[in-house]
């Protein structure tokens, strides 16, 4: 799988949580939750929806690893 | 499930601030004790501002560090008291500087930055009544709650006023100013860039005049029905963060302390503010939401000695595992407490167990100001209570009757929790809303909304709300705000919105719709619903979950009977459904 394929799953994934956000919109340098209204709860939904979408374990230790829309698809590329 | 009280040793109870130390002269708790602690305005009357900053900043504590930020990519900024005084010295200059005067409401909505903190404080020193918005709000509950407070001004960042003030900002014509603060302030149409600002003003302020009853904070709460309630917070209000600093929290001298609640609610407010000001302790503000480790590591690296969480953020922890916290130690760590929602018996154990300290659950409300019911630390604890009734509050359970209250004696008996109205920081009133005010109220004695019960030792267990409120990560939002947003949809006939229990967050939100007549149910409406309740509303207050209904159940009245929603999602019985319209 290569990036452009893991950054449309990772957007796939958002929108199953936050369907109106626009894909264009989002900066992916810039911190995911400020530009994504994500609470906590909202949060943990997507990465377990990354988790089954890719089936790609994510321990609680990496979230923080996890903070722009770039670090998700890195994190991903590098474990697919 | 566990059961059993945990114990504290005699030597742990010897250092604790409890009862004795407010009655120390043998005679029972007297708020004038309270106040004689604190210092007064040079020129009489009270302002929170002046002790909860300018008091230390004048004093031994001018140097001591009274904010200590940590940034989301790790950094430090750290304030202290003098700095502190300097710096909303300057806001308030700010606020006078655009007309804006005692009595004037400033809203603020952002994250927790330092500007946050500065402005609550200054416009409290100009006697400017601040209410606070959370920033995970959407564009609606902004504006409904700057139209209700009849908000004058406000602060915010950048990136905020473009996300979800500007859409709205032409409906709001009573709020003339705007301040914006961080990346991207300059130069945004109808705004004031706060930095310009504050360079521009003078670091000299003299506190005017101000009442102890002069309106300080106006915290925007939910009921059931209709838009929420502005509960209206008098200066006096800071004899109680005062004392519930010292009797709940335990705060010494020399704490750490680190409120984990976002200040766009109340606890973060009166915790995450001004109580630890108040005694001259350190507070940790942190940037950045949850994340497990990152939360093991603040504890480890900034020696938080006093934690105030809330039961999502443990329960959180607890799914992370005991691992996790096995690879950090925070010796420094002395006394966790918790509010929001109650705490289960279990995360009470984890705590003790896991955690290495049992965690003391207390209860309030917004309207309540402050901490009233607690487990203190120098109490034993019995997990799954909120504890007992803090010195200078006399609760009790009651039972609504057409010819006035009925007072339960036995213990164990469920009724309504009240409060003999009198405590300082109890809400003054709902802004414009008289009539509201004066229904939470029987005689003497303030009516919570809370179903509890009383046990034989005068520990207070929560039982459920007695009304349609959701609960959410500690947050109460009003089902009639969420269903008004889904009806704005063109597809959506009518809408219910319920809390769905979830052992995470307490409740999620969980909205029930029927569809008008040339519209199908499928997976793609449900997800447009979902983007338009979450645009709209916010994360905070929009539904996670949506289901489609082919109709409503409702009273002969018309109201949609939530209690039925919620009994048919959680397979219950029914109850009484003899109101239910037949069709």
């Amino acid at each position: 799988m290569d990036e452009g394929e893991i950054r449309a799953g990772v957007i796939a994934t958002l929108r199953m949580i936050a369907p109106e956000i626009e894909e264009a919109a989002i900066e992916a340098d810039a911190p995911l939750r400020d530009q994504v209204d994500l609470d906590s709860m909202d949060w943990l939904n997507v990465i377990l929806g990354l988790h089954e979408r890719f089936g790609i374990d994510i321990p609680e230790a990496d979230y923080g690893r996890l903070g722009t829309l770039k670090d998700v698809v890195a994190y991903l590329a590098a474990r697919a | 499930m566990r059961t059993g009280v945990i114990r504290k040793s005699a030597a742990a109870l010897r250092g604790a601030q409890g009862l004795a130390d407010f009655e120390a002269r043998g005679g029972a708790f007297r708020w004038e004790d309270v106040r004689a602690r604190l210092e007064g305005l040079p020129g009489g009357g009270l302002n929170i501002a002046h002790e909860a900053v300018e008091r230390h900043a004048r004093g031994a504590n001018a140097s001591r560090i009274a904010f200590r930020f940590l940034r989301r990519d790790g950094t430090l900024t750290e304030l202290d008291f003098a700095r502190l005084s300097r710096l909303t010295n300057r806001y308030a200059n700010v606020l006078r500087a655009l007309g804006v005067g005692k009595g004037d409401r400033l809203f603020v909505l952002a994250g927790r930055i330092p500007e946050l903190y500065v402005a609550v404080l200054g416009a409290l020193k100009n006697g400017t009544v601040v209410s606070p918005l959370f920033s995970a709000f959407g564009p609606e509950p902004i504006a409904t709650r700057i139209r209700l407070g009849a908000g004058s001004v406000l602060l915010t960042t950048a990136s905020l006023y473009r996300r979800k003030v500007q859409g709205v900002r032409a409906s709001l014509p009573g709020l003339r100013q705007v301040l914006v603060c961080g990346e991207g302030s300059e130069g945004i149409p109808g705004t004031i860039d706060l930095a310009r600002s504050m360079d521009a003003a003078s670091d000299e302020f003299e506190i005017p005049p101000t009442d102890p009853e002069d309106a300080a904070l106006l915290h925007f709460t939910s009921g059931t029905t209709g838009t929420p309630k502005g509960a209206v917070h008098v200066h006096d209000a800071v004899l109680m963060h005062y004392m519930t600093g010292a009797v709940a929290l335990d705060l010494h001298p020399d704490d750490v302390f680190w409120c984990t609640a976002d200040p766009g609610w109340v606890t973060g407010t009166s915790y995450g503010i001004l109580a630890p000001l108040l005694h001259g302790v350190t507070s940790l503000v942190d940037e950045a939401d949850f994340d497990a480790e990152r939360w093991y590591r603040i504890l480890q690296d900034q020696r938080v000695s006093v934690w105030y969480t809330a039961p999502t953020a443990i329960r959180m922890l607890m799914k992370a595992g005991a691992q996790l916290r096995r690879e950090y130690r925070f010796p420094a760590l002395r006394f966790v407490a918790s509010v929001g929602e109650p705490l289960n018996p279990e995360a009470v154990w984890w705590g003790a167990e896991v955690l290495g300290l049992p965690i003391h659950d207390n209860w309030w409300q917004t309207e309540t100001g402050g901490i009233l019911i607690a487990n203190t630390a120098a109490m034993d604890i019995k997990p799954g209570s909120m504890g007992k009734p803090l010195p200078g509050i006399e609760a009790a359970i009651v039972h609504r009757r057409e010819t006035g209250l009925d007072f339960v004696t036995a213990p164990g008996e469920e009724g309504e929790l009240a409060i003999r109205r009198g405590w300082p920081s109890m809400f003054r009133g709902y802004l414009g809303e008289e009539e509201r005010y004066r229904k939470c109220f029987a005689g003497d004695w303030y009516l919570t909304g809370d179903l509890a019960r009383r046990d034989a030792d005068g520990y207070y267990w929560f039982v459920g709300r007695a009304d349609d409120v959701i609960k959410s990560a500690g947050h109460l939002i009003g089902p009639f705000e969420v269903e008004s947003a889904l009806m704005e949809h063109p597809a959506v006939a009518e809408a219910g919105v319920i809390g769905k229990p979830d052992e995470t967050v307490g409740e999620v939100v969980k909205a029930f719709v029927s569809l008008k007549s040339g519209f199908e149910a499928s997976e793609a409406l449900r997800m447009e619903l979902l983007g338009h309740a979450r645009k709209r509303l916010g994360a905070a207050v929009a539904p996670k979950e949506i289901a489609f209904v082919a109709s409503l159940p409702r009273t002969r009245s018309g109201k949609i009977m939530r209690r039925l929603l919620k009994a048919r999602e959680l397979g219950l019985p029914e109850g009484d459904t003899s109101t239910l319209e037949s069709s």
